[in-house]
């Protein structure tokens, strides 16, 4: 479809949802953004996606798109995934924008489990898409509780999974969904994004909106906001460390994934950032298997 | 003859006055009044339904009570309300400075977590923010209370209950209460097991100075950890006293049924 | 020194009420008055049932008198036994009012030596010093020290005695209450209780005791006291 926003023929409400749950969104980002870490509880809509595949996040995003921006959606880093792909081409459809894969051109971008490598920079909004947003839920399951815990910042239980997990690995072992301290008052669970992003976190120049759909929270972190991840004086925060650079760009910096070859045990390490390694690789930067058929992906089917 | 040297010489730790509690037009306990001293043992007894839970959630902050106070000698406000306190200064003042030993350890326990977790938990919520250190008052508390250090690891239900017990109480004690609360401690135990856990807290009660409510049904129980005791019939307090006094020439007839029902061996 | 009675019993009156029995009332004794200074050893006479122990056990804060005082100097003032708060009691039993009997309460685990000291570290004695003090009162008593290590739990009758007697030697306690406390010891033994009795009467101790062995009585004994003149109408 290709229907100007002027179009006569528009079966849809703009960017789908109707304008009282637009505004209703919007408020509880406003709520979000001047209190910091909070989850503001919304009334979640049915979405034409199954809870998991992103609802929350495209309820934010359907509440802040207009007809000027340009939007991107990865997840785990990639441009070219189903889910990515779809919910690109939702709003492509639904809400009239201009889609992008380019980190730096976009104004929204939707996200799965993942922080572009490219810094964000002001005016730029990142969506984060949060299964379960309470850090302490694995602890403590009663709401209730919770919500004191927050309100009071009792925040002792969630060194109790760190010291479990000392205890377990000798080290703070998660990987994801790093629990985060807010402007050092909420304690907020950063979606499952990898350990590796929780340093992009703090002090980033764009806006962060958290969406669960199923779990009916929105929470955000305001550009330029402190955010410190958690952890032991004798066992301080680290992120994870590649010995390789990435196969294809040879990228050092980037958070990588391994992919699987063959049958053999071959294997190569990527970046997971499909934007960034693709922008380097066409920068000229090459990395040991450079030219490796996965470099050179299928490209998205015309509409 | 000199004048008796019977006015309190200290503060008390623990003040109750007037307390009562309805549920609805039921009566949970009515007009309870006591003081508890640094260092002493206080016994509820009475039979289910006498009022002794609901008395003790009531003083440990845990249920409101419809009427009357609960004053306690907080480190950080003096002698305070608990009620009057706002909820964070409550719940701050209950983990500082309070313990509490339920019957059934899934109650006190997180059973998600480890039983080493679930020792050092306290000291994280107090702050405690250096692994190694907190790892070592654990194995420090696992020992005193004779569990095996190599099991810190294991999960509550890998442990027996007597054991998980055991759990509970060092996680009730490594922060250094003043007041720690027990409800049945010893309630869901085989004989053995209760004996061997009652010489333990008798032990680490009589070490440590600390002041506990034993909420029990128990006579034996009762003789061997308090001081005193306080008989619940129908939510009234019916007889009061020291715990060989009260057991060994009970005045009340309630009391004197209670005593008289104990089996002897 | 002065010449202040140590222990003064007022007007004591006892009668049981059983509640559960028709509201049965047993009295046995009434307008009990008695006085014990410094040095006396006041020893209950009467027939059984008469209410020696019912006397000792209401001095001690046992049993709850019907009316009357029992006043135990403690600390320089008289504390009345039968109005003190608990606390007061439990600390007037802890440093002036010891009570023995002859049963021994045995603790499950707790070693015989660590039993005796136990009164000396409740009272703050430095362990070292608690220790070199049980030891010499289980020597005196002539326990082997093979037994020293082990609960008392499997001991015979007479040795349990003997433990029960060190654990409440060791605190010399000001004033005593004496409770049949030779009752299955046999002679030798009888004859070390009594040199501990008088050593402790000789250090200014009052004491009141119940003995039916006669000897042990006349050895110990500055009065008798016969209950039975106190007693109470049924």
């Amino acid at each position: 479809m290709n229907a100007g926003s002027n179009a006569p023929e528009r079966y849809y409400n703009y960017a789908y949802l109707d304008e009282q749950t637009k505004r209703m969104i919007r408020r509880a980002i406003l709520k979000a953004l001047a209190i910091p870490g909070y989850q503001v509880p919304f009334g979640s809509r049915e979405m034409p996606v199954p809870y998991g595949w992103g609802t929350g996040g495209i309820q934010l995003t359907a509440a802040l798109i207009g007809p000027d921006d340009v939007y991107k959606c990865i997840d785990q880093g990639a441009d070219d995934t189903t889910n990515a792909v779809s919910i690109r081409r939702f709003f492509a459809q639904v809400a009239d924008v201009a889609v992008t894969e380019d980190t730096g051109e976009a104004t929204i971008i939707q996200t799965r489990h993942r922080i572009p490598e490219k810094p964000l920079k002001a005016g730029q909004v990142l969506v984060f898409q949060v299964p379960q947003p309470e850090p302490l839920r694995g602890l403590e399951p009663r709401e209730t509780e919770t919500r004191a815990m927050h309100a009071y910042e009792e925040y002792g239980l969630q060194y109790v999974s760190l010291y479990e997990s000392v205890a377990t690995y000798g080290r703070i072992a998660s990987t994801v969904g790093y629990p985060t301290m807010i402007d050092e008052r909420y304690l907020m669970n950063p979606s499952p994004i990898p350990k590796f992003d929780n340093p992009k976190l703090d002090d980033n120049d764009a806006i962060l909106l958290f969406g669960a759909g199923r779990e009916k929270r929105i929470y955000a972190v305001p550009p330029n906001t402190r955010v410190r991840s958690l952890d032991f004086e004798d066992h301080p925060f680290e992120t994870q460390t590649w010995d390789d650079a990435c196969a294809l760009c040879g990228a050092g910096d980037s958070y990588l994934d391994e992919v699987v070859l063959d049958d053999a045990g071959q294997r190569m390490f990527v970046c997971s950032d499909s934007h960034y390694c693709a922008e380097r690789r066409a920068a000229g930067h090459a990395g040991p298997m450079a030219g490796h058929q996965l470099a050179t992906p299928e490209t998205e089917p015309a509409q | 003859m000199n004048a008796m040297p019977q006015a309190i010489q200290a503060a008390p730790l623990l003040r109750v006055s007037g307390l009562t509690k309805w549920y609805g037009q039921i009566i949970g306990c009515r007009d309870v009044a006591f003081e508890l001293r640094p260092g002493e043992v206080l016994g509820i007894v009475g039979e289910s339904g006498s009022g002794k839970t609901t008395l003790l959630n009531c003083i440990s902050g845990r249920l409101p009570p419809s009427s009357g106070s609960v004053e306690f000698d907080t480190a950080r406000f003096g002698l305070a309300d608990i009620y009057s306190l706002n909820e964070p200064d409550r719940r701050r003042m209950q983990r500082e400075e309070w313990g509490f030993v339920h019957q059934n350890p899934r109650d006190g326990l997180r059973m998600r977590a480890s039983g080493g977790a679930n020792v050092a938990e306290p000291l994280m919520n107090l702050g405690g923010r250096h692994y190694g250190k907190m790892r070592q008052a654990t194995i420090d508390w696992l020992e005193r209370v004779e569990l095996d250090t190599r099991r810190i690891d294991h999960k509550p239900r890998q442990f027996s209950g007597g054991m998980q017990q055991r759990i509970q109480v060092a996680r009730n004690l490594i922060h250094g209460p003043r007041l720690v609360f027990m409800d049945e401690p010893t309630g869901g135990l085989d004989v053995s097991v209760q004996a061997r856990l009652l010489d333990l807290l008798r032990e680490l009660v009589r070490d440590l100075d600390l002041a506990v409510i034993i909420v029990t049904h128990d006579m034996a129980v009762a003789r061997l950890m308090a001081d005193r005791l306080m008989v619940m019939k129908g939510g009234l307090v019916v007889e009061t006293g020291l715990t060989d006094q009260v057991l060994d020439d009970p005045q009340h007839p309630y009391s004197q049924l209670l005593v008289s029902s104990v089996l002897q061996i | 020194m002065s010449h202040q009675p140590l222990i003064v019993v007022e007007d004591l009156a006892k009668t049981f009420v059983l509640h559960n029995a028709d509201r049965a009332a047993i009295p046995v004794f009434h307008k009990l008055r008695l006085e014990v200074g410094a040095g006396e050893c006041v020893v209950l006479a009467g027939e059984s049932g008469v209410g020696k122990s019912t006397l000792m056990r209401a001095i001690y804060g046992n049993y709850l008198p019907t009316s009357g005082a029992v006043r135990v100097l403690h600390d320089g003032a008289y504390v009345d036994i039968t109005q003190a708060l608990p606390h007061q009691v439990i600390d007037v039993r802890r440093r002036t009012l010891g009570y023995v009997s002859q049963f021994l309460r045995v603790i499950p685990r707790v070693s015989t030596l660590q039993l005796v000291m136990e009164p000396l570290l409740e009272n703050g004695v430095e362990p070292e010093a608690a220790r070199e003090r049980a030891e010499t009162l289980l020597d005196a008593l002539r326990l082997p020290r093979a037994h020293w290590e082990l609960p008392p739990a499997t001991f015979s009758g007479g040795e349990q005695q003997r433990v029960n007697i060190a654990r409440s030697f060791i605190r010399n306690y000001p004033v005593m209450l004496l409770d049949e406390p030779t009752a299955s010891l046999d002679a030798d033994n009888r004859a070390i209780v009594v040199d501990l009795i008088r050593q402790a009467l000789g250090q200014g101790a009052a004491m009141i005791g119940i003995f039916h062995d006669h000897d042990v009585r006349d050895a110990v004994a500055t009065r008798l006291f016969p209950v039975a003149q106190f007693k109470a109408a049924a």
